[in-house]
Order: structure tokens, then C-alpha cells, then sequence
């Protein structure tokens, strides 16, 4: 089966509804998902809880999920609370 | 506590004498006992002392640092002798350098501006670890500190490392013994083991662990219950920039990396090198000595310096030369070559090579961007190098300082190498130390570069402050008989009179138009004369905007001025958020919410007043209602005061008798509660008492001949001089139960003060059950103010008990000819209903902050009986302890 590429833009001031929005729409046959995190400056629990069962449903359905343009302060976060592991990520 | 360790706290044995010989314990009592014996005696030394005992060491050091440098690399077979060398110098000379002038002894930092002197305490025995890595830097590190601080240290030796640490210990001690030291202020385990060390930690007579060592050690010492001193491990994430100078760049990691091989915890680790200038660095590397590996060979090395089962360096490798590691690996590189580079694709188990690496092999990575760049150097610092180092080689300052913000270390480094320059003052002004504190990141109580003043109890003796005092109140204030006139000399384009229906009707508004120069527009804003409401606020602003008011008049009560002050403030500052500005506080000075200073309008307030009570025509205080959550905010700040006050008498001529006795009994509740306020200084005292006169003397006759023209301009101006003593010593619990009980049952202010004021006297007269903290007063005085006050009008009474029961009885003579209901009960309140009510008056009460400033601080419970004694109503105020006549 190809593997295609599914790009999604998230919008800082809707992280949340974003990747709740984008778990929904998430099929075995996405090889890999980009979440393109470049206006995201900062994320609070709600967006990191959402982030996690994002990684979740990615896992169950077999999809690679990366994440491009992630900051180095959302780095660290993600670093702190041990999401780094579940996402590759691009500049 | 479980019951061995309950046993064996009782005997002061410490769970690890289980596996020691007696032998074994005697001797490490002995060293505990050497060691307090000295520590004890150390305390009388005197800065002088140390610092020649000190000095001694230092050039003892100087001397030695070859010797045992030698003997370092011969027990522990790793490192550089002459980089140890280098180590003992800085050991000795550079800490000395920063030590030498430091005051560690008796008094140590003087701050005359706040009363406050900062004075040592030794620590008293500490049981320090030394790694095997620095082993005699570290040793003359601590000795020299200890003295300086004059602690007694029992050393923990590496236990592959004891040697030469004992040797650097023999000689820091003789010299300062030699120079009058106590004896027994250094000693040294002997073949140190496990349980030596868990021992001394956990003895009862060790009062610090200082551990230099790896992170069981670190761990053990955290553990032990004891005040602790550690290290962390490193794993340092270097960022080689693209605006680096590389010359200079690729020198200090060589110099950094390859000092006493690698054995410093600060040296790099795994260098991020811009994509730009990658291949460009690593020729420079292998011009300069380096040899790159390439990926088979990488590969080699992971299996040989990596424990593949733990992901740690192999401890074999530790403080080897490059050609010897590479010969181990089997790698065939020149034999000059100084360190071994190897690329790497990322961090973590999957890349050996990016942990840390305590021997001259450094990983490098490419990174495509500064995003990649910081986050790759985020995961080498979080890969097992929290807190401890990192560097940076960049000209661009905000990659500088977005590299020093996205990394937990204690020590960045720019632009220097990583190892030297994090043990301080060689390449920079750290502090130097041979004890990086890791912070929590790496299990540690700090970050800091160790030093003097971790070996040292602070003890801050403070003093009392002098707490600045104040009196303030408006620029100007024209009082007696026609004042109003005085009006004319204030020009202004557009004013707005503030003032009630009431005093429309009744050709007071005229009076002060007469006084307004003809070329002033005039516009009258008539509002309710109750406490004002925002919205009434709000519509006074609009008329002032569509104005464009240069000044604003307030003629009438206390609510009339309240509501122009407010809509003054919002007219000036229109982003001011009322309902923060009314956020409480404890201290004016500490307030955490500020009163707007920039104005984009400005206007003056003149505020003349129509009765003789509030005195708000002074005061820096302002009510209004919030009718949606039924409250009443309160807004205080000097800056409410209004430019000018106007006390002219012909404005409360015709003030009904009932308004003329509550406003004066406020007037006089003002005036004793300033009186004996926390706040009071000689400034208010002056005004409360004459307030205090001019009551007494003339309400009653204000109230009987409303017409004397001489009893209403003395009553105005009691209230106006009342006013200026609360502005500045503020008010007090008889405030606080009248707020509270007025608003519940409807009762006008002054008459509620009335209530509870010779029930007050009595309180705040007794000696309190609890005293108000307060910086202003020395001393409980309120008694002897009250019974001041009883002389001041000629009460009689022998003693301070008569005086005050004086002044309570004549207080209460006052109040019935006022024709003040004598309780709360002939008001018609039922005891249900009061009772009812009791703890809604007592928290409302309570949240008042007028009590803040009372003498005698408020119990709830006190509260409660107050309230309940004016229910039940004079004749009952008795000071305790005086018999009724």
C-alpha cells in the first residue's frame, strides 16, 4: 500500500481541537502524518494531554507521526513530560 | 520509625557499622572525635588567623603541585601529569585569588541602608568525597576552602585514589597546623570502603557531606539524612555556530577535550556543528590532530568505549590517550593524534556515543538549522547531563542567548572551552571550584560553582528598621466663613460641579457659581447623594470627557466628594481598573496593586464640603457601591486626595439635627481611633487631640443651636482636622463594626459608630489578649492616650484606669445628649435576629481592614462580644479592673 504524507497546520490558539480534530480523520493508510507546529509558541497541559492520545490513536493505527517546526521551548517541554520519543521531527 | 532503626537511633550506631570491624568503628570515631575537637576549637580563630594559615597552604600547594600531580597519575593511571599539575595550581593559586580578600569571619557584609549584618558560622566537621579524576585538586580545593571557613574535614578518598589524596591531605595539614591551626582539622580514610563512608555519613557529629564523587556516592549522601553538597554527571552539548571564530572554536575544544584526557566532567561531549561549516570543522580538527572516524570505524569505537549492556563509557577507558583507546579499538590512526572524532546521526541508546565520555573521543553531529541545533544539544543535555555544563561558540547573541535559555545547565559556556572554563576564573568569572553543583537536574541543592560560602552558616542579625512615616494632605485648604470665595483664584476653562439634589435645591450650587470667573464654562452634575454607584461613575466620566474638564468641584457630603474623586481618577487615567485599584492590602508601601501616575487628561479637584463628618474633602480614601455583587469597594491612595478643600461653615448651617450629631460622632470616632492607631505620630496626634476638643465642646451646641455660627465653624473644622489625623494614622476596629453592622441593618455610619465607640474605649484600653505586630509602636500606649485625652479635657482622675473610665463615662454623656440610642436593642433589633446575624457582622467585620491599624488586635471572639455589648447598650462600656463608684 503507498504511503502518503498528510500535512496539518496547527493553529496555536486551537491546538487542542486540532489534533482532536485530526485523530478523528487519522486512517491506517496516512503512512505518515506531519503536524506543522511553527505558529504553536507555547502549549499548556490540555494541548499536551491532546497531543499524547494524538500519539495514541497514531500508534494503533500504525501511522508515523512527525512534527515540523516545533520550537525549542515546546521542545523542551515535550522533553520534560517525555513526548519527544513518540514523534520525529523536522525543522 | 521502624523498630531496628529505633534501636539503633537510640545508641547513636549507625546501620552501617553492621558490616565494620570494631576495629574499624574505633578508628572512625577517632577521626569524627579529631575532627569536632578541632572544629570546636577552630571557632575562635580570628579572620587574621585564617587568612595566614590560608596563604601557607596556598604557596604549600604551589610548591607540591608536581609532586603530586605525579603521584596522582601513578595511583589512578589515568589523566595528564602535567595537566594535573595545571589542576593543583588552579586548585591553589586561582581559588586563592578569589578567596583571599573575602571576609569569611565574624562579621562578613555590612548593609547600613536596611539595618542588616550578615556574620559566619562555621559548618563544624564535614565528610568530604574526592573523585578519582581530580583527586589532589580536589583535596587542596577543600582543605584550603575549609580553612578559610574554618571547618574541620574528614576526606573520603576514591578508593583508587587514597593515596595521593592522603599525601596532598598530610601536607595541606602540616602546613596549617604548622601555622596554628587545630589539630585533627584535616584527617584522611585509610583503604576506604563502602561502608567507611556510610558510616561517616550517617554519624551523628558530621555535620555536611561534601561529595565530589560519582553518583552513588552523590545519591548516598542526599540520602543520608544530612545537609549535602553534590555533584552530577555531565554530558556536554557543545553548538558550534556558523558565525563562530572555528580557529579559535576548534583550539579549545582540542584544549578543553583533551585536558588531563578528558577527565574533567565538564568537557564536551557531543559537538553540534552547523551544516554551513561542518565539513570545514572537521578539517580543521584533523589538521590540528584529530583524527575522524568514519562510519565503520565509529562503529568499532561504540563496542569498545560503550558498555553496550549499561549504554555508560567502559571505566577502562577513563583518562586514556586517544592512541592508546584507538589501538584498543584496533583503529589505525597517527601516532600524534589527540582525539578521536566520531559523527553521529542523533542521541540516545541507539547512538552510543552520544553519552558521556569522560577520555579524548568526541561525537559531532550536522544540524541543518538552529532549530535542529538546540534541540539535538537539548536531548545530549537531557541524555544524562542535566544541570551540570554546556558551551556555545557563536558571535550572534540572540543564538547565545536562546542556547542559554533552552539548556539546563549550571554553567554555559561561550566561546571558551568547556572544561577549564567551567571550573572558573581561567577563561572567565565564574567562581572557581573543583565541585560543579548540578542543580535539581542532576539531583543537587544548587547550581553554583561550590565555594566558601557553601561551608558556611550565614547568620543575619537585623535590626529594627525605621519605618518612614508620613503626613499628607491636600496642597491647599481654606477654611472659616466663606471660604468658598476662594474659588475665584483657581482658573480653569470647563468645571463641572459634582454635588446632590438636595444642595441644588436649596442655592448652595449658586453659591460657589458666584465665585466661578465668567470666562469658565460651568456644567452641574447632579448625582444621588448615597454611596455612588459604578455606573453613576461611569456617567460622571462621560460629562467630563464631552467637557473636556479642566476642573472639577465637589460640593456635598462624603458620597459627593467620594464619587468626584473616583470619576476624577477614571477622567485621568481612563484604563484604570477600579477593581483591582480596590485589592486589598496590609502595608500602603508593599501594596501590590499601584495607582496609575500617567494621565492622559488632567483636572484639579476642589472639594468642598456640606457636612461636618466624613472630612473626605481631605482624606485619600474613596467608597463606592458594586450593587450587582452587593459590596462596597474601597479605594485608597494619597493620589484620591483632592487638590483643594474648602471648609466653609455657611454650607452646613442648615444641617438637620440627626445629620449634624452622626456626622459629629464620626467626626469624633475619627479623631480617637487616629488617636490611638498603630499609625499615629506626633503630626496626627496634634490634629486628633484638638479634634477631639473641638467635639466635646461644640457638637453639643452645634446640635441644640444649629444657628451658632462659631459651634458649626468649629465643628467643620473638627471634621476637616479629624480627617487630616485619619488620612495618615487611619481609623480602627470601632470602623470595622460599624461598616459591618450598618450595611447589614441599614444604620447611618455615624450612629453606628456611636453604638460601639464607649464599648471600644474600654476594649482598646484593657490590656489585649493579643497584640497588633506593628513596626510604628514601641509599647502599648492606647490606655495612656485615652486617659492624655481624659486630661486634655479636664476629666479629673487620679490614675490611667480613672482617666479612661473617665472619658468612657463622659463619652456616654455625649451620646445622650446627642440623643443616641443607647443600644442596639432600642433600635428595634430582636436577639434572634442579632444573633442571626452574628456571624455575617463578625466575618464582614473581620475582612474590614480599618482594624489593621488598631492598638489591640482583634479576636473574632472578641469581636462578638463587642457587638453583643452594643446590643445590650451603655452603662456597661467598664474598663476591667476599676470598681464602679
Amino acid at each position: 500500500m503507498a504511503r502518503t504524507a498528510v500535512l496539518l497546520n496547527i493553529d496555536e490558539k486551537r491546538v487542542i481541537s486540532a489534533l482532536q480534530e485530526a485523530g478523528k480523520n487519522l486512517t491506517a493508510a496516512d503512512g505518515e502524518t506531519v503536524l506543522d507546529f511553527s505558529s504553536v509558541r507555547r502549549v499548556d497541559a490540555s494541548a499536551l494531554r491532546a497531543l499524547e492520545e494524538f500519539a495514541r490513536v497514531a500508534d494503533e493505527k500504525a501511522v508515523k507521526v512527525v512534527l515540523r517546526g516545533v520550537s525549542v521551548d515546546v521542545y523542551k517541554v515535550l522533553k520534560l513530560v517525555k513526548l519527544t520519543r513518540r514523534f520525529s521531527f523536522l525543522n | 520509625m521502624i523498630a531496628s532503626e529505633a534501636v539503633q537511633e537510640r545508641a547513636h550506631i549507625p546501620l552501617a557499622a553492621e558490616s565494620l570491624s570494631p576495629e574499624r568503628i574505633a578508628y572512625l570515631e577517632s577521626l569524627v572525635s579529631q575532627a569536632r575537637t578541632a572544629a570546636a576549637v577552630f571557632t575562635q580563630f580570628t579572620q587574621e588567623d585564617v587568612d595566614r594559615i590560608v596563604k601557607a597552604m596556598v604557596l604549600a600547594g604551589l610548591e607540591n603541585a608536581q609532586h603530586l600531580a605525579r603521584l596522582a597519575v601513578e595511583e589512578t593511571r589515568l589523566g595528564v601529569m602535567e595537566d594535573k599539575v595545571i589542576k593543583n595550581m588552579v586548585a591553589s593559586e586561582f581559588v586563592y585569588n578569589y578567596i583571599k580578600d573575602k571576609r569569611t569571619v565574624g562579621v562578613i557584609r555590612e548593609f547600613p541602608e536596611r539595618n542588616l549584618v550578615e556574620i559566619a558560622e562555621p559548618i563544624g566537621v564535614l565528610f568530604s568525597i574526592t573523585p578519582i579524576t581530580n583527586p589532589t585538586s580536589t583535596v587542596l580545593f577543600k582543605c584550603i576552602v575549609a580553612i578559610k571557613t574554618r571547618n574541620a574535614v574528614i576526606f573520603g578518598p576514591h578508593p583508587k585514589a587514597w593515596r595521593c589524596c592522603a599525601e596532598a591531605v598530610r601536607i595541606m595539614y602540616e602546613t596549617a597546623v604548622k601555622q596554628g591551626a587545630p589539630e585533627g582539622v584535616f584527617t584522611c580514610l585509610e583503604s576506604p570502603t563502602i561502608p567507611d563512608n556510610a558510616y561517616l555519613m550517617r554519624h551523628k557529629d558530621v555535620a555536611m557531606i561534601d561529595a565530589t564523587g560519582g553518583p552513588g556516592a552523590v545519591k548516598a549522601a542526599y540520602s543520608s539524612g544530612k545537609p549535602a553538597l553534590g555533584v552530577g554527571p555531565g554530558n556536554t552539548p557543545v553548538y558550534l555556530e556558523k558565525t563562530a571564530d572555528l580557529n579559535t572554536a576548534v583550539v579549545d575544544i582540542i584544549v578543553s577535550k583533551t585536558f588531563d584526557n578528558g577527565t574533567i566532567c565538564a568537557s564536551e561531549q557531543t559537538v553540534v556543528i552547523d551544516d554551513e561549516i561542518y565539513d570545514q570543522v572537521l578539517k580543521k580538527f584533523a589538521e590540528l590532530g584529530a583524527h575522524v572516524c568514519n562510519e565503520k570505524e565509529t562503529k568499532v569505537l561504540e563496542r569498545t568505549v560503550i558498555d553496550p549492556q549499561t549504554g555508560f563509557m567502559q571505566p577502562l577507558a577513563v583518562g586514556q590517550k586517544a592512541v592508546d583507546i584507538a589501538r584498543f579499538a584496533g583503529l589505525s590512526v597517527k601516532p600524534n593524534t589527540k582525539l578521536l572524532i566520531a559523527p553521529i546521526q542523533g542521541v540516545g541508546r541507539e547512538h552510543p556515543l552520544s553519552v558521556e565520555k569522560l577520555f579524548p573521543v568526541l561525537a559531532v553531529y550536522r544540524a541543518k538549522s538552529v532549530g535542529e541545533a538546540l534541540r539535538v544539544c537539548v536531548d545530549v543535555n537531557h541524555a544524562g547531563g542535566l544541570g551540570h555544563t554546556a558551551v556555545v561558540f557563536s558571535r550572534n547573541d540572540e543564538v547565545i542567548r536562546k542556547f542559554g535559555e533552552a539548556i539546563n545547565a549550571g554553567r554555559i559556556i561561550v566561546n571558551s572551552p568547556g572544561s577549564i572554563g567551567a571550573l572558573g576564573a581561567v577563561y572567565n568569572d565564574l567562581v572557581p571550584t573543583f565541585s560543579f553543583g548540578c542543580g535539581t537536574g542532576g539531583g543537587n541543592s544548587t547550581t553554583d560553582n561550590v565555594n566558601i560560602y557553601h561551608y558556611l552558616n550565614i547568620k543575619r542579625l537585623a535590626r529594627r528598621t525605621q519605618n518612614h512615616m508620613w503626613f499628607r494632605v491636600p496642597n491647599q485648604i481654606y477654611f472659616n466663613m466663606n471660604a468658598v470665595e476662594n474659588v475665584r483664584q483657581f482658573r480653569s476653562l470647563s468645571t463641572i460641579v459634582v454635588t446632590s439634589p438636595e444642595l441644588e435645591k436649596i442655592g448652595h450650587v449658586e453659591i460657589v457659581r458666584r465665585h466661578i470667573g465668567p470666562a469658565t464654562h460651568v456644567h452641574v452634575l447632579v448625582i444621588p447623594d448615597a454611596e455612588p454607584e459604578l455606573k453613576v461613575i461611569l456617567q460622571g466620566v462621560e460629562t467630563l470627557n464631552s467637557y473636556k474638564a479642566d476642573q472639577i468641584i465637589a460640593l456635598g457630603g462624603g458620597s459627593v466628594i467620594d464619587a468626584a474623586k473616583i470619576m476624577k481618577l477614571k477622567y485621568e487615567s481612563p484604563q484604570a481598573d477600579l477593581e483591582e485599584l480596590a485589592a486589598p492590602f496590609l502595608d500602603l508601601r508593599k501594596r501590590v496593586v499601584q495607582f496609575p501616575t500617567e494621565k492622559t487628561n488632567r483636572a484639579r479637584l476642589i472639594a468642598i464640603s456640606t457636612t461636618s463628618g466624613t472630612g473626605s474633602e481631605v482624606t485619600p480614601f474613596a467608597v463606592l457601591i458594586d450593587k450587582e455583587r452587593g459590596r462596597k469597594v474601597t479605594l485608597a491612595d494619597y493620589s484620591l486626595t483632592p487638590d483643594v478643600a474648602i471648609v466653609d461653615p455657611q454650607f452646613v448651617m442648615s444641617m438637620p439635627k440627626g445629620l449634624t450629631a452622626d456626622t459629629g460622632i464620626d467626626c469624633l470616632t475619627h479623631a480617637l481611633e487616629a488617636g490611638v492607631s498603630n499609625y499615629a505620630s506626633p503630626y496626627t496626634d496634634s490634629n486628633a487631640m484638638q479634634a477631639i476638643r473641638l467635639v466635646f465642646k461644640y457638637l453639643p451646641i452645634a446640635y441644640e443651636h444649629p444657628r451658632d455660627e462659631e459651634a458649626r465653624s468649629m465643628m467643620h473644622n473638627a471634621a476637616c482636622i479629624a480627617a487630616m489625623a485619619f488620612s495618615n494614622a487611619s481609623v480602627g476596629i470601632n470602623h470595622a463594626l460599624a461598616h459591618a453592622f450598618g450595611a447589614r441593618f441599614g444604620v447611618a455610619h455615624g450612629r453606628a459608630n456611636a453604638l460601639m465607640l464607649p464599648h471600644v474605649i474600654a476594649y482598646n484600653a484593657a490590656v489585649p489578649a493579643k497584640f497588633m505586630p506593628s513596626p510604628y509602636t514601641q509599647g502599648y500606649v492606647a490606655n495612656k492616650k485615652y486617659a492624655t485625652v481624659a486630661d486634655l479635657l479636664g476629666l479629673g482622675g487620679n490614675t490611667v484606669e480613672e482617666k479612661v473610665s473617665k472619658l468612657i463615662e463622659a463619652t456616654e454623656q455625649l451620646l445622650d445628649q446627642l440623643g443616641f440610642p443607647r443600644s442596639i436593642a432600642e433600635l428595634g433589633i430582636s436577639k434572634e435576629e442579632f444573633e442571626r446575624a452574628m456571624p455575617e457582622l463578625v466575618k464582614n467585620a473581620f475582612d474590614d481592614p480599618s482594624w489593621r491599624s488598631n492598638p489591640r488586635m482583634p479576636l473574632m471572639t472578641e469581636m462578638v462580644e463587642l457587638f453583643w455589648k452594643a446590643y445590650e447598650g451603655r452603662g456597661v462600656a467598664k474598663l476591667a479592673g476599676v470598681s464602679e463608684k
